[in-house]
């Protein structure tokens, strides 16, 4: 059965089937939402399971002539089933988070239209195989996110919207640009036949590399990497604590590294330059996010900085090359979209109970909330590398695969901005949860509801490190490192059946 | 050389966005930035001889089409870049309600 | 607004809007299609609005029904991709083409597409109705 079209079907079908529904009751509501997404999560992990060959889906039925593609395609091979994974697994905890959260905003209906097709447009993206397709789902996905971002309608949350939306839609318009000079070069939209015809081309147009100069501002604006990042540290912390873990564990990821990481190993082609661009720009975001991240009172913005720490991370295992890199790189993905979503949740139970963010104001809030700072604290460390959480194996790998390729210096930048980020972590730990109550409020802990979701994710980041081991390593993680190490010709010959 | 004015009207439109202070000067930057990127794509598509790609039932009339296929996508990014501009006013009106201005000088909330 | 805009825009209005549903239900023959012909229909009431003021169109500044046809149209456009896969058969598919093939250039012809295109006339026309109908007539209580 082919379960390629429900992935984008679903969640478009109930945010449009919404308005009819907004006079019913909340509990109704709620249900929908979370059934739909508990069912794309389990139509995830079941492709991940029952991994097979690429599979490839004709959208309107519009098979190729000649060989050659006229239709829009939908691929999913292994990268594909790794990014769904990550993407509706993190949606749904989220979404399980937030049934209770948004009781403080007036309008959950108008935050679960948002929300699915936020969650549809992610979908997309990691499904397309054709160009044009990855910038239309682009855009459907970033403004939902722009719209979620000022959901609270507040000053700090719309000048963030704002500054995200100016932001987001220059970069979508140097990927437009890319993709039309790309267009010209190569006459078709489809990713896998652009290769093919980039690489029947013996000599390829100096244009490719002003292409790959656009796609990487683009891409990476939207990703937060350094040159770029000025949106992220506002967005994050004004955005509803929800949609802050989706923005920053999946949204940065769906829509920045997966599109860089397929148009630049499986369309265009890895050169050397580029693996020493992203490795410089790596090692940038690396450092910059831990610096700041340090001198923070806010504690969602740091977290926010932390997140440009760790796609810093994700870049450098990518800009390798190697396959033990990508392995690295994409494990660090998928945890840090578990870590960084968690310990977001918890900074939103921490507001939800107190009522501040600012970390002066807040202390001793270990004996009054048991399981968000329990979680906190295992997420935290998760994140910064303390084994046997799952971010130390990740971090390891990315390092082991640098000093395997003689960088040493990226890796002792590598190695340096991991001592930074257990660094601001303590001292999250020191203001925020140790010491004694600064505040006269009553503070208790937050919902059951609320505090499922952190506790499966918690307990996530402890066991993800066994992803690492041969059995489940082998459907879910070498798969997706295959598609990225094998390039272009795999990748045509896969999608367009040799 | 038609190419090379349309890319003009990018940089005006990137010149609005970088060095306006009004919001809605801004918000036009914007806008002018995807109208000259949507006209670059409709004219990455002109074959030399070419007519309009309509299929009409004449006979005699020439079956050498411009490329359809940019029309096409340039129609999906319009609407698109209708979406962002409707969103970015929508916020820009609820900013002006909070600060009775549009200066975006004045609205610095978040620092650091 | 003056006399003179007064008196054009009762002529213009139906004008516009007859253009705007025949550029709709012409779209798989001429151009324009669902978008360019639900802006138009958008268009006219526009200026039904600014030529005659908010009372005498009776619009009311509460929830409009331009939101409800505007839900109603944009899930009439996913039914129709969606019966694609209650036909068995791929998602956005042509059904009506698979199920009587039609002539060519005639206005009952090319199976679903005059379906989708008048879902997403229906859809544009009402979104961008709502759209400046928020923007100008509907003011909440100012905030202080």
């Amino acid at each position: 059965m082919n379960t390629i079209p429900y992935f984008v079907i679903v969640p478009l079908g109930v945010a449009f089937l919404f308005p009819f529904f907004s006079r019913a009751k909340k509990g109704i509501v709620d249900f929908l939402v979370l059934f739909s997404e508990g069912f794309l999560f389990f139509l995830a992990l079941w492709n991940v399971a029952h991994a097979g060959e690429v599979q490839v889906y004709a959208m309107g039925g519009w098979k190729s002539i000649g060989g050659i593609p006229i239709g829009i395609y939908l691929v999913m091979d292994g990268l594909t089933r790794l990014m769904l994974l990550v993407v509706n697994g993190i949606a749904f905890w989220v979404l399980l988070y937030s049934i209770v959260y948004m009781n403080q905003y007036t309008d959950p209906w108008k935050y679960y239209i948002l929300f699915l097709l936020l969650i549809a447009g992610l979908n997309g993206v990691v499904l397309t195989g054709d160009l044009f397709n990855l910038f239309v789902f682009v855009e459907i996905a970033s403004i939902s996110a722009y719209a979620l971002v000022g959901f609270g309608l507040e000053k700090e949350a719309l000048e963030a919207s704002i500054k995200y939306q100016v932001l987001g839609g220059i970069a979508s318009m140097f990927i437009l640009w890319g993709i039309l000079l790309l267009y010209q070069l190569t006459g078709t939209l489809n990713m896998a036949d652009i290769g093919r015809v980039i690489l029947a081309n013996n000599h390829p147009p100096h244009a490719l590399h002003w292409v790959a100069g656009l796609f990487l501002a683009g891409f990476g604006l939207k990703s937060a990497i350094v040159p770029f990042h000025a949106w992220l540290p506002d967005a994050h912390p004004s955005a509803p604590s929800p949609i802050s873990a989706m923005l920053s564990g999946v949204v940065i990821k769906g829509l920045g590294i997966y599109p860089l990481c397929r148009i630049f190993f499986n369309v265009l082609g890895f050169e050397s330059i580029l693996g020493s661009l992203f490795l410089g720009l790596g090692g940038l975001s690396l450092l910059l996010g831990a610096f700041c991240a340090l001198g923070q009172v806010d504690m969602k913005r740091l977290l926010a900085y932390s997140s440009i720490n760790q796609i810093g991370f994700i870049l450098i295992g990518m800009g390798v090359g190697t396959p033990l890199g990508v392995l690295g790189a994409l494990f660090h993905l998928m945890n840090h979209a578990v870590d960084k979503a968690l310990l977001f949740l918890n900074a939103g139970s921490v507001e939800y109970a107190t009522g501040t963010r600012d970390m002066r104001k807040l202390g001793g809030l270990r004996a009054l909330m048991p399981v968000t700072s329990t979680t906190f604290f295992l997420g935290s460390f998760a994140i910064g590398g303390l084994p046997p959480l799952n971010g130390f194996w990740s971090k390891l790998l990315i390092i082991f695969a640098l000093v395997e390729k003689r960088q040493y210096f990226m890796a002792l930048v590598a190695v340096l901005g991991s001592i930074l980020s257990l660094g601001y972590f303590i001292k999250i730990q020191r203001n925020v949860f140790l010491g004694s109550s600064k505040t006269d409020k009553k503070i208790q802990e937050v919902p059951w509801v609320m505090q499922i979701s952190v506790i499966v994710l918690a307990i996530f980041s402890i066991g993800m490190g066994a992803l690492l081991l041969s059995p489940f390593r082998k459907t879910v993680l070498d798969p997706a490192v295959q598609v990225l190490e094998r390039g272009c010709v795999h990748y045509l010959h896969s999608v367009l059946g040799g | 050389m038609v190419y090379g004015l349309t890319l003009v009207l990018f940089f005006i439109g990137l010149y609005g966005i970088l060095f306006k202070k009004n919001l809605i000067k801004i918000a036009i930057g914007l806008c002018i930035l995807e109208y000259a990127m949507n006209l670059l794509f409709a004219l990455v598509g002109y074959r030399k001889g070419g007519v309009a790609p309509i299929v009409t039932s004449q006979e005699g009339a020439s079956s050498f089409f411009v490329d359809p296929l940019p029309q096409a996508l340039v129609l999906t990014a319009i609407v698109i870049g209708l979406g962002t501009t409707a969103l970015l006013l929508a916020f820009a009106v609820r900013m002006y309600r909070h600060y009775q201005t549009f200066d975006v000088e004045e609205m610095r909330k978040l620092q650091g | 607004m003056t006399l003179i805009v007064r008196s054009i825009a009762r002529w213009m209005i139906p004008s516009i809007f007859l253009l705007g549903v025949y550029v709709v239900l012409h779209g798989h023959l001429t151009p324009g299609g669902g978008f360019a012909g639900g802006v138009l229909v958008a268009g006219s009431f526009v200026l039904s609005i600014l030529a005659f003021g908010v009372k005498k169109n009776k619009v009311e500044t509460k929830k409009e029904w331009s939101s409800l046809t505007e839900s109603i149209g944009i899930f009439l456009f996913w039914f129709l991709a969606f019966l694609g896969i209650l036909w068995g058969s791929y998602f956005f598919l042509n059904v009506l083409t698979k199920m009587s093939p039609g002539a060519r250039f005639h206005l009952f012809s090319a199976g679903s597409i005059p379906l989708y295109n008048l879902a997403i006339g229906i859809e544009v026309a009402s979104a961008l109705f709502t759209m400046v109908f928020v923007l100008m007539v509907f003011r909440e209580k100012e905030r202080p």
